[in-house]
């Protein structure tokens, strides 16, 4: 490795978050020696499912240069409405009947979304405030939801249902890999093959770097707006979906306020707060460190209370180093110039 | 009626605020008047709404310069919990407690709510954190160190002497039961009123509310005017920091409880009313009397609905919703009224 490799990598700050990331995983395995268990880790993937797709679309929405906060109303109003129906007309068929319901409750919601964001040209944040709300008055009044204790039989199945199961040899625990984890791996690969492999994927990197500049390029503003919002929507949904599948139950609110976290996870990662840059790899990173922060505290012996106290300072210790990091690298840029001039 | 007209071209998003409310209130005139129509319902209403109007204030200067406040709920549940705990320590058997406790625990209050401002604002100014991320952040840090000092349960049996201090109106005007009189503004009221000319003091008459507006427009312009853009953000997350505190002693004596989730709806609904109220979310614009009309359309709107028994108040939040999107849409074919003439 040259030493111009070693600076690319790092000047990253997907180098700083591995670096938190790995220390932190050391941490956790000497405090209690139970984080590199094959279950330890199964159960940290399946947590990753639901937290992971939502990233996934999240970061889709920071690329282009916006902040989406109505994914979890999204969510849980798709999920709900596909499990009301399903449940009212006795599906007992397989999960494929569910899954392309909320796909589509999913697109018409985020075209909504998209609708105000592409063609209005308003704020993302701002319209997804305001349509997070509509989506969950529309749950909770117009469908008057409740708590299902019940679900079809095909989302029951899916949800219990295992890739494989992990056994610690130990303690005898042993943790299932959850067939949703394959939802996430297809929704990574297809997030990935269509922000670096299409004309539409670049022009979402495109809009989020200059609006303005995307459209002289050619790049249609608007309907990549439109159509990213709705390929977001989709996503959500079958986030919502395998929630419930994996819950065994549909419970209207319980989703609701995950958005925060979620984009700490993302902007954790390395992904540009004003859009325009990010990867994929740093995305997952940023939410699998949210994920293991959330899910490890009892293993090295802190109480649950402390949670939030731990998100938080992980929050603003990892944009704060990577804040830092940018500030030194344009002041180095700077100083590298004004030597170039004096030359 | 030309009067009118000019009115309503100065400044149109104002004019559309008033209309809504106008409206709304005429509505309720004709369909639920006696209801309605009571002093006690505005009263209570004027006693709710300082909560989140306290916090919207101070989420308004943030958005002005361009930066955003998410901390406000949790700067407001910390100071309350911890406020809540320090009366509960001097009281005495009986429940009572010394007159200087009420005013030293407030000036404890707007403590805790200027160090965390200040926390934030450093976050900032100097490590260059964005202002969501580093807000949202201090808001996560500041719930869980509440969600330590509670255990997450509520702090309650408060004496009752600070529920009633606050939770009360003076000014007894108005006949009550068995020949008493009863007050006619709530103290809440007055908290918020004595915050919201100060504020509107701040940003009409003072240069630190010219810099604010400068600094939201472009900030580099106001670094080579001489503006310290640093010092600017620090006070201005201080001030924000201290009006949600002043919040939360607020819904401590409305609630006479205090916990570590309580409102956590005001979050987002403070982002919400200061949209709503015209402030620019990318800085530089946006007035005092757009967000407190904003803050009292939301509160009519809630308060209005909770009169028709028969409509489940969960229609509030989706009304709050559509309303947003309905005057950010009304804004946007307002400001390209030539954009579509060119097209056509």
């Amino acid at each position: 490795m040259n030493q111009k490799t070693i600076r690319k990598v790092v000047g990253r700050s997907e180098f700083y978050i591995s670096l938190v990331f790995i220390a932190l995983c050391l941490l956790i395995q000497v405090r209690s020696g139970q984080f590199f268990t094959p279950n330890n880790i199964v159960d940290l993937l399946s947590a990753m499912v639901v937290p992971g797709i939502f990233a996934i679309g999240e970061f889709m929405v920071i690329v282009s240069g916006g902040f989406d906060v109505s994914f979890p109303a999204l969510a849980s109003l798709s999920a709900y409405a596909t499990t009301k129906v399903l449940l009212d007309v006795n599906w007992e068929g397989g999960v494929w009947l569910p899954i392309l319901i909320a796909l589509a409750i999913g697109a018409v919601l985020g075209a909504f979304n998209g609708l105000f964001i592409g063609y209005f040209e308003l704020p993302a944040m701002i319209v997804t405030l305001g349509s997070s709300n509509v989506f969950k008055g529309f749950m909770q009044g117009t469908l008057s939801s409740k708590q299902l204790a019940v679900i079809p039989q095909g989302m029951r199945s899916f949800g219990t249902s295992a890739l494989f199961v992990a056994k610690n040899s130990e303690s005898g625990l042993t943790s299932r890999m959850p067939t949703t984890f394959l939802a996430l791996v297809a929704v990574l690969v297809l997030a990935y093959f269509i922000l670096n492999k299409t004309m539409f994927g670049r022009g979402i990197y495109a809009i989020g770097g200059n609006p303005v500049s995307a459209h002289r390029a050619g790049f249609n503003v608007k309907r990549t707006r439109f159509l990213m919002f709705v390929f977001v929507g989709m996503i959500s949904a079958l986030a919502g979906l395998c929630r419930v599948c994996m819950m065994q139950q549909m419970h209207p609110t319980n989703m609701l306020g995950m958005e925060m976290n979620i984009i700490a996870g993302v902007v954790l990662g390395g992904t540009a707060i004003v859009g325009g840059s990010g990867t994929l790899f740093g995305c997952m990173l940023g939410t699998a460190l949210i994920v293991v922060v959330e899910n490890s505290m009892i293993l090295i012996g802190i109480p649950t209370v402390w949670k939030d106290v731990f998100v938080g300072a992980l929050i603003i210790a990892g944009t704060g180093l990577s804040a830092m990091q940018v500030t030194r690298a344009k002041r180095a840029s700077l100083h590298n110039m004004r030597k170039e001039a004096a030359k | 009626m030309n009067a009118l007209k000019r009115f309503y071209q100065k400044d149109r998003h104002i004019a559309r605020l008033l209309i809504m409310i106008v409206a709304w209130m005429a509505f309720l005139a004709i369909t639920r008047f006696d209801k309605f129509y009571t002093v006690v319902n505005f009263q209570t209403m004027a006693g709710q709404f300082p909560e989140f109007g306290l916090m919207a204030l101070g989420a308004m200067l943030c958005m002005i310069t361009g930066g955003i406040d998410l901390s406000s709920v949790g700067i407001a549940n910390l100071a309350s919990i911890l406020m809540g705990m320090f009366m509960k320590a001097q009281m005495d058997e009986a429940g009572e407690i010394a007159g200087w406790v009420i005013p030293a625990a407030f000036a404890m209050a707007l403590a805790i709510g200027a160090a965390a401002g200040l926390f934030s604002g450093t976050l900032i100014s100097k490590i260059k954190i964005p202002p969501i991320l580093a807000t949202m952040g201090v808001n996560q840090l500041l719930t869980g160190v509440s969600m330590v000092v509670t255990g997450g349960n509520a702090v309650s049996k408060l004496p009752r002497a600070y529920s009633a201090a606050i939770n009360n109106k003076i000014l007894k005007v108005l006949p009550g039961k068995r020949g008493t009189m009863m007050g006619l503004i709530p103290v809440q009221l007055l908290f918020f009123v004595a915050a919201a000319l100060l504020v509107w003091f701040l940003l009409n008459r003072t240069a630190y509310g010219k810099k604010l507006y400068m600094m939201g427009t472009s900030e580099n312009v106001a670094r080579f005017s001489g503006v310290k853009v640093d010092s600017m953000i620090l006070k201005t997350y201080m001030l924000s920091g201290i009006l949600a505190a002043l919040g939360g002693m607020i819904m401590l004596a409305n609630y006479n409880s205090a916990r570590s989730d309580y409102g956590s709806v005001y979050t987002l609904q403070c982002i919400l009313i200061v949209v709503l109220g015209g402030v620019s979310p990318t800085g530089g614009s946006g007035k005092i009397s757009g967000v407190l009309l904003a803050i009292v359309l939301l509160r009519l709107l809630e308060t209005g609905i909770n009169r028709f028994p028969q409509i489940s108040s969960y229609y509030i939040t989706l009304i709050w919703g559509a309303v947003l999107i309905l005057v950010m849409v009304l804004n946007y074919f307002a400001e390209h009224p030539i954009a579509r003439r060119k097209k056509q």
